[in-house]
């Protein structure tokens, strides 16, 4: 019997949601951890039981807890996250030099194939890795210590390491993404790293066209085509066919090409998905309608989808990790919003329900797909 | 033995109820009590204080016998009645927000 388990990770704990393939009716577990902020939580593809989350708080710092029953009892296991060697200087908001401050594990990237071995991207920006199951974690520094390192900037919500892919043909490659420094990808399992930025434009930085400094908030692909790789960045959605070699804009007739997440279709490489908010003073969705946007084409023809989702009155924001897709033969689609609500679509984005609404506000979303 | 009271968020992670009883050798001090709660209580490591630098986190606060040990060097040497037990050393997570 196939059914589907749903990661909610918010500012007051994590949730787990669970479903069968149906996925009608809900079950909903937690708050596990409680008072603590959960800004992921992910299953491994290689042993779906094995869970891993960050744990995080401005009063006791870091904790990385791991399951090995899908969720039912955790423990927790390494949270030394110490900078490989001398930590340098990035800039600070006001562009002055600011020394390289480990806060919190903003995202945690289990291998394709290996349970134990997770990547985890970090605030200041920094790239770790557990071989261990989440016992010891090694950075892998030639990130950090790329030759544009010491000119990143912090996003308004810090300079996290958010979004991290890796190529599903190709373990040595992997993308990642970093506010508000860019994306970059490896080819080489971390040894260096390149920036891949060539055709973003952000009229907010000096030079709207550099090398580094592009506010991207979320990258996605598809596991069929990892050359090609979908971005929502600060204004604009983005894609590449060339492994981020280049970038041309498919935002289109999107009604707003501002937000936060981006998720591909699980079956149709094509087909995307995004949640337009207004700007980047007032995040919340036009109008106070809640919609998601799908294209079909890859970009640039868009289409709204809002059957069953509020729209009127709605003025709350859904986060960069807080929108992800199932496997299952329809493919289903879940995001959470700040307001606390999760929703779920089990016809690709057709029609919506809620399967719960009044958690706290949900920071990330990870949908695992059971067999 | 020394008896120290900690937050819930704490006892929670550290999957204790009530106070905690710690033997901290010599003289004892913060510090050393410290080292003693984090030898008992790993997973404590880093959420009192920073594994690197050993710094009080901001938002951690120390109580001695109705005072604000906060700001003390580490290494002072804690009173008898508490080194006794008799009172406890009290981590607080400070009042934070609107």
């Amino acid at each position: 019997m196939s059914g589907v388990r749903v990661l909610v990770g918010t500012r007051k704990g994590a949730f787990i949601l669970t479903s069968d393939g149906k996925r009608e009716k809900w079950e909903v577990n937690g708050p596990h951890f409680a008072g603590w902020e959960i800004y992921h939580m992910k299953g491994s593809p290689a042993d779906p039981n094995r869970l891993y989350a960050s744990q995080t708080s401005g009063w006791f710092g870091q904790q990385i807890q791991r399951s090995n029953d899908g969720g039912e009892t955790w423990e927790p296991v390494g949270n030394k996250f110490v900078y490989d060697g001398p930590t340098g200087t990035h800039q600070w908001y006001d562009g002055t030099p600011h020394p390289w401050e480990f806060k919190r594990v903003w995202h945690l990237e289990p291998s394709l194939t290996d349970p134990d071995t997770v990547f985890a991207g970090v605030e200041d920006a920094a790239l770790f890795r557990t071989s261990d199951g989440g016992a010891t974690w090694q950075e892998l520094a030639a990130l950090r210590n790329h030759s544009t390192g010491n000119r990143w900037q912090p996003g308004a919500g810090g300079m996290g390491l958010h979004t991290i892919l890796i190529d599903p043909t190709n373990a040595a490659r992997m993308y990642l993404a970093i506010s508000a420094a860019g994306a970059f990808r490896t080819d080489d399992c971390g040894q260096s790293w390149k920036p891949i930025n060539r055709g973003l434009h952000s009229e907010f930085i000096p030079d709207p066209d550099a090398e580094i400094g592009h506010c991207v908030h979320r990258i996605a692909l598809h596991r069929s085509r990892p050359d090609t790789v979908y971005m929502q960045k600060h204004w604009d959605v983005m894609r590449t066919d060339n492994a981020g070699e280049s970038w041309r804009e498919v935002s289109g007739n999107l009604p707003t090409d501002f937000g936060f997440v981006i998720d591909v279709h699980a079956h149709e490489p094509e087909t995307i998905y995004v949640v337009p908010i207004k700007s980047d003073r007032e995040h919340f969705p036009l109008d106070g309608k809640l919609q998601v946007w799908r294209s079909r084409a890859g970009g640039n023809e868009w289409e709204p989808l809002t059957r069953g989702l509020p729209q009127s009155n709605c003025f709350v924001d859904v986060l960069r990790d807080a929108m992800s897709v199932d496997s299952l033969d329809e493919c289903g689609l879940y995001f959470g919003t700040t307001g606390g609500q999760v929703y779920a679509s089990a016809d690709a984005g057709a029609s919506w329900s809620t399967i719960v609404h009044d958690l706290p506000a949900v920071l990330s979303v990870e949908a695992q797909t059971l067999s | 033995m020394i008896r120290v009271v900690l937050p819930a968020h704490l006892r929670i992670l550290a999957k204790v109820q009530g106070d905690v009883w710690v033997e901290a050798g010599g003289q004892p001090t913060i510090a050393s009590v410290l080292d003693a709660i984090e030898a008992q209580y790993p997973v404590l490591a880093d959420a009192i204080r920073d594994h690197g630098t050993l710094q009080r986190r901001p938002f951690v606060r120390f109580f001695v016998c109705g005072e604000d040990w906060s700001h003390e060097p580490a290494g002072t040497p804690l009173p008898e009645s508490v080194v006794s037990g008799k009172e406890p050393l009290l981590v607080i997570g400070a009042i934070a927000g609107g």
